[in-house]
């Protein structure tokens, strides 16, 4: 276990270093660079005062020392300056943090709630009735685009309630916030749980398939407990595991969500960097998701190591 | 499903005769998947005559029409700046299926070529292209989009390209790892045994053997890229105007059309989910009878 730990976190490092790499190269494809769009914004002319704010943005150097640089800033918690708000943008980020973090967190509670037990009816009643009308469902699920869904919400309260659910003023309340922020994590949620019933229906039936159910059932144990002891307990694992990398694969969702509901989340703060064409910022923001995915990633192998008893990574 | 069905099912009679019913054969075993199969030829239909079953030009402007309701004149109403929502619709399918069609073959020839070479040839080959893939998997779809599209600009072209990228790593593990069982097979060292080159085993065959996983994975990625390039362009960020998309469609304002021009937001969102959910059904249809084992 230990080896394999050092190895996968060794692996972890590999990887987001390659991120890195990457994000930066790409953000560097923009034609022309920060200074060029930073003074469009402002409407400057003078070329001494392009050069001096490229000097100043450290553009006058080796694209190698400007990635050590940014590196650097990155691990010490400097995101870089945003100039839509002229602030720093890790004081813009921060305070979004807990407000997507809540918002997946209940989106990943809507999709176990809904995923898991409909996953393991459709897979207990395959090819009935029941099965069939799940298995639309949830592939409905995955066609529909969680932004649309997310405005036939809002439709559907302008059109009973009258009112639009609004997230840009502060709470009341931790209740009064996870009430409203329970409404666009139904529609972040619907996507995931779709997902996650299917994949939890077929983890079911590759169980149900196996020669000890047989067994089971030849010997006289009751279905329930056939279906609900011995399949669902093994068929558990890879349902965690996937439960755990849709966790780091609501980012999508959130994206849109957050910006159809107007939320202030970190996942809309990135599109609106993008918009604003706030590179130094995207760029901190992408890598800060790619930790997160990662980290996640890696969290997950160690409690499957640890769950599975027939995984022990010693050699 | 026990051996002997399966065997059963692998009995499609083929031939020119036999089409009609190995068709009649799959529309009985799979009725959800002949459902696929029909929205998916309605919308190719709809994407090629788009011009015989339209009355507007889609990009043409009339500042008269701004916001009409559904009726006989714009049957599915017509936008804010008076284009008829039907046309657009129609000719935004043409946009939908070429940038999903455009990004899966892309997506899948760039999948395919890292698969099989990292896992027929293996090595440090295999080693740095298993690398690479990590890295772009561990950027949710979206984000690896939206900042490749945003790199690169909105055009069409682009559009295809952010999309593409990371549909690569799915493509190339799934190949990969057939890859690394056919190898192992008699009629690979067969093919040795006769004299033919690495490469020409590989792409002779090895790569036809790879065809059923990869049809299976390709018609799902179309349904997922068809999804990204409906957020990508809903965010702004993907098809430029003039251009019918029908994630544009539903951009900026439609949280303010909600209110007062429903139309607006109801029909371009059932398009994309149509499209969708029929690539989908297919695809759940083609995995049962090609790779009965493969999950996603």
């Amino acid at each position: 276990m230990g080896s394999y730990l050092i190895r996968r976190l060794l692996l972890m490092v590999v990887t987001l270093f390659g991120i890195s790499v990457i994000i930066f190269v790409l953000l560097r494809i923009v034609p022309g660079n920060i200074a060029d769009i930073l003074f469009d914004a402002a409407g400057m002319v003078s070329a001494a005062e392009k050069h001096k704010l490229e000097v100043e943005l450290g553009l006058d150097q080796p694209i190698a020392i400007q990635y050590i640089h940014w590196i650097g800033n990155l691990a010490r918690g400097d995101f870089g300056y945003t100039y839509i708000s002229e602030q720093p943008a890790l004081q813009e980020i921060l305070p979004r943090i807990p407000v997507t973090a809540k918002l997946a967190g209940l989106a990943l509670l809507f999709s176990i709630l809904f995923g898991v037990p409909l996953g393991i009816v459709s897979a207990v009643r395959q090819n009935t009735a029941l099965d069939y009308v799940l298995r639309v469902l949830s592939l409905s699920g995955l066609s529909l685009p969680s932004f649309w869904l997310g405005l036939l919400i809002l439709m559907g309260f302008v059109h009973y309630l009258g009112w639009i659910p609004i997230y840009t003023e502060k709470p009341a309340s931790l209740l009064h916030e996870l009430l409203l922020l329970c409404i666009p994590a139904a529609a972040v949620g619907f996507r995931s749980s779709a997902l996650v019933m299917r994949l939890t229906r077929s983890s079911m039936l590759e169980v149900l398939r196996q020669d000890y159910i047989r067994t089971a059932r030849a010997k006289g144990v009751s279905r329930a407990m056939v279906n609900y002891d011995h399949a669902l307990r093994n068929a558990m694992l890879p349902i965690i595991t996937i439960i755990g990398i849709e966790a780091a694969f609501l980012v999508g969702g959130l994206i849109v969500t957050e910006t159809v509901f107007n939320i202030p989340g970190v996942a809309r703060f990135l599109v609106e960097a993008i918009r604003w064409r706030d590179y130094p910022v995207v760029q901190s923001l992408v890598m800060f998701i790619a930790v997160v995915v990662v980290s996640v990633n890696f969290l997950i192998d160690m409690a499957y190591a640890m769950l599975d008893p027939r995984i022990r990574y010693d050699n | 499903m026990t051996a002997l069905d399966q065997q059963a099912e692998l009995d499609i009679p083929v031939g020119r005769a036999g089409f009609w019913r190995a068709l009649a054969h799959f529309v009985r075993r799979y009725p959800l998947g002949a459902a696929g199969a029909a929205i998916v030829l309605a919308i190719v239909l709809m994407a090629i005559f788009a011009g015989w079953i339209t009355a507007f030009d889609p990009t043409s402007t009339s500042a008269r029409d701004s916001l009409a309701k559904p009726g006989a004149v714009h049957l599915l109403g017509a936008d804010f700046m008076g284009r008829d929502m039907w046309s657009r619709i129609v000719f935004g399918a043409r946009i939908s299926l070429a940038v999903g069609i455009g990004s899966t073959t892309l997506g899948c020839l760039l999948g395919v070529s890292a698969g099989l070479s990292s896992g027929y040839f293996g090595g440090w080959l295999d080693l740095i292209t298993q690398r690479l893939m990590d890295m772009l998997q561990s950027l949710p779809l979206l984000v690896l989009a939206l900042v490749m599209a945003a790199a690169l600009g909105p055009s069409i072209q682009n559009t295809i390209i952010a999309i593409s990228i990371p549909l690569v790593p799915t493509v190339a593990r799934v190949i990969r790892s057939n890859t690394l069982m056919l190898r192992e097979m008699p009629f690979v060292e067969a093919a040795r045994a006769i004299g033919m080159s690495e490469v020409a085993i590989a792409v002779r065959h090895v790569l036809p053997n790879t065809l059923a996983p990869l049809i299976v994975l390709a018609t799902a990625q179309l349904g997922s890229a068809i999804l990204v390039e409906a957020a990508l362009s809903f965010l702004g960020l993907g098809i430029p105007e003039p251009y019918p998309s029908w994630g544009r469609m539903l951009s900026e304002s439609a949280a303010e059309y909600v209110r007062t021009a429903p139309w607006l937001v109801v029909y371009p969102g059932l398009a994309i989910s149509l499209a969708v959910f029929g690539t989908n059904l297919l695809g759940d249809a083609l995995r049962d009878v090609l790779d009965p084992r493969l999950r996603y």
